[in-house]
């Protein structure tokens, strides 16, 4: 990636914004009153207790299932609209049957081609797979069937899968939890990078809340509403963190992490972006 | 159903039959039949792919059932041919179960058990009103060897129509069938595409039943793509393996069941099921 192939687009425009959103499930409200507003280039780590709605908040986003109040997005030249910014999101999982002959390519033609996957696959998609799965160093993947690759590349897989095209808003639903230490570093070094490199507003739900904190420019913690929202240091110093958890952090153990990425390279939208169309 | 020349078709196809060195080549039903395995096979074997990509291999044993109350529904009404209220209610059958699956708390396998033993039922104590439910074993066995060419015409039309949908709509429903929430986050509309699967099986499954029998329909659609499943590298070659699978398994238990004397429908399904042992043992090695 060169730094003078392209000019550089610093935005800063768009964003994302949710008014006393709302999301109802079987009769039973899940999410209330959730005001938020996320700015492209920024990595938000959604936090909370288990049921606490963060992945209805993310269904609900990409229009899975129905809300309340307004989501609003504000595109390039302060447009804005209800339509949705062009998202990428990766589940939480994917289920998948062992048997399955679905291919890493299979994944990227049935998204990105309307030429149907069984009269074969067009050699622009094939190309333009291989690349996005470069970005996330998984380009051995692309023939080989999602059940024989391991959860770490898979995960992967399904970034790459976000990224064609280059989204304005990336969801990431607990895009580690099944991944090891070092696996979790890298997923999370890849994204950051994705953040300054392509000016994305990321909105990432993690459990592992010291290496959310490390990585994202922001936290929220999130029990059917918004009760925390700040930097990451000052949420996880909140009392409401030991309600809502069961567990606090002390100054020392947050300090005692290594700075996080963003204080190192966080040069927004400094980078060109390389094949965007 | 008129080709250029002015020749019928079905008269063209059973001329070019007459040709073969075979004896069972020679009859008018047997050709009719052949034709209507090479349209109704291939149909079954694509729907098949994404049913058992869905895991809906139980919903469609279901709207194979469902055949029962439609058929009542149809002598109820005096209806000499009862082929419109058997796709009608398993239409709506699946319009119903697909609210069901979406929108109610009861699991999937739970809900479409307990529509299955009502849709039976209720068939059967219609049916069997006066004593008569022998009249239709028919709709249990299947009978492919008394369509007739209009018939033939209607299935063809049938086949075309899930022809052009499979062009234009395979890759929404299959990615749709890999993650709903995925499928939202591009833009397609997953409950409606869900639906309208549900619906496309629903007619082909109620459409084949007097042909095929409902007792067996499910494992036409469902063993091919099993069998291929077992062998495929990629999606590509599984649909095509599904389909040849298929083909080659309807034209041999026709032809068996013919020299063999037995019901074609369960003819066809066990040569599906030896080509799926054998895809099991290609497997291991």
């Amino acid at each position: 990636m060169t730094t003078d192939s392209l000019p550089i687009r610093s935005c800063g425009e768009c964003c994302t914004r949710l008014v006393d959103f709302g999301v109802m499930l079987q009769g039973r409200p899940v999410l209330e009153h959730i005001n938020l507003h996320m700015h492209c280039g920024e990595l938000t780590s959604l936090i909370g207790p288990n049921g606490a709605g963060k992945t209805s908040l993310l269904r609900a986003m990409v229009g899975e299932l129905s809300h309340t109040g307004t989501l609003r997005f504000i595109h390039h030249g302060n447009i804005e609209t209800t339509k949705p910014l062009r998202i990428g999101y990766v589940p939480q999982k994917l289920e998948l049957d062992r048997t399955s002959p679905t291919t890493v390519l299979d994944l990227f033609a049935g998204a990105l081609s309307r030429w149907p996957l069984w009269v074969g696959t067009r050699k622009a998609v094939r190309v333009e797979a291989l690349s996005k799965l470069e970005l996330v160093g998984g380009e051995s993947l692309l023939d080989r069937r999602l059940s024989e690759i391991s959860v770490g590349q898979l995960q992967r897989v399904l970034l790459a899968l976000a990224l064609a095209p280059i989204p304005e808003l990336l969801l990431l639903d607990e895009p580690v939890a099944a991944l090891d230490q070092g696996g979790m570093e890298r997923f999370y070094q890849t994204v950051s990078r994705m953040r300054t490199e392509y000016d994305l507003s990321i909105l990432l739900v993690s459990h592992d809340l010291t290496s959310a904190a490390q990585f994202a420019d922001r936290m929220i913690l999130l029990n059917r509403t918004i009760l925390c929202d700040g930097a990451p240091r000052e949420v996880l110093l909140s009392p409401l963190i030991r309600q809502a958890f069961g567990f606090g952090f002390t100054a020392q153990e947050i300090a005692g992490r290594r700075p996080a990425l963003k204080d190192l390279e966080h040069e927004q939208c400094a980078l060109p972006m390389e094949g965007i169309p | 159903m008129r080709s250029p020349d002015g020749g019928d078709p079905v008269t063209l196809w059973q001329t070019l039959l007459m040709n073969l060195p075979f004896e069972w080549a020679h009859y008018d039903f047997m050709g009719n039949a052949l034709l209507a395995v090479l349209l109704v096979s291939p149909v079954l074997a694509v729907l098949g792919c994404l049913v058992v990509n869905n895991q809906m291999a139980f919903f469609s044993e279901a709207m194979g059932h469902s055949a029962l109350t439609g058929l009542a529904l149809g002598a109820l009404l005096g209806l000499a041919d009862p082929t419109v209220t058997i796709v009608g209610f398993a239409m709506l059958l699946a319009l119903a179960m697909f609210l069901m699956r979406r929108y109610s708390a009861v699991p999937p396998d739970t809900s479409i058990a307990l529509v299955m033993a009502f849709v039976v039922a209720l068939g059967v104590v219609l049916l069997s009103r006066g004593g008569g439910f022998a009249r239709y074993s028919r709709y249990l066995i299947g009978d492919i060897l008394t369509i007739t060419s209009h018939e033939l015409g209607w299935l063809a039309i049938l086949s075309g129509l899930v022809g052009c949908i499979w062009l234009f709509l395979f890759n929404a429903f299959f990615f749709v069938s890999l993650n709903r929430s995925l499928a939202a986050s591009r833009g397609l509309p997953a409950a409606l595409l869900e639906a309208v699967f549900s619906v496309l099986v629903a007619v082909v499954v109620a459409v084949s039943i007097p042909w095929v029998g409902l007792l067996v329909i499910n494992s036409m659609l469902i063993l091919p793509a099993a069998t291929a499943r077992n062998l495929a590298r990629n999606t590509r070659w599984y649909m095509l393996g599904a389909v040849l699978v298929s083909l080659f398994s309807g034209v041999l238990g026709l032809v068996c069941s013919y020299y063999w004397n037995t019901a074609t429908g369960a003819t066809i399904v066990l040569w599906a099921c030896g080509f799926f042992a054998a895809s099991l043992v290609l497997r291991r090695r």
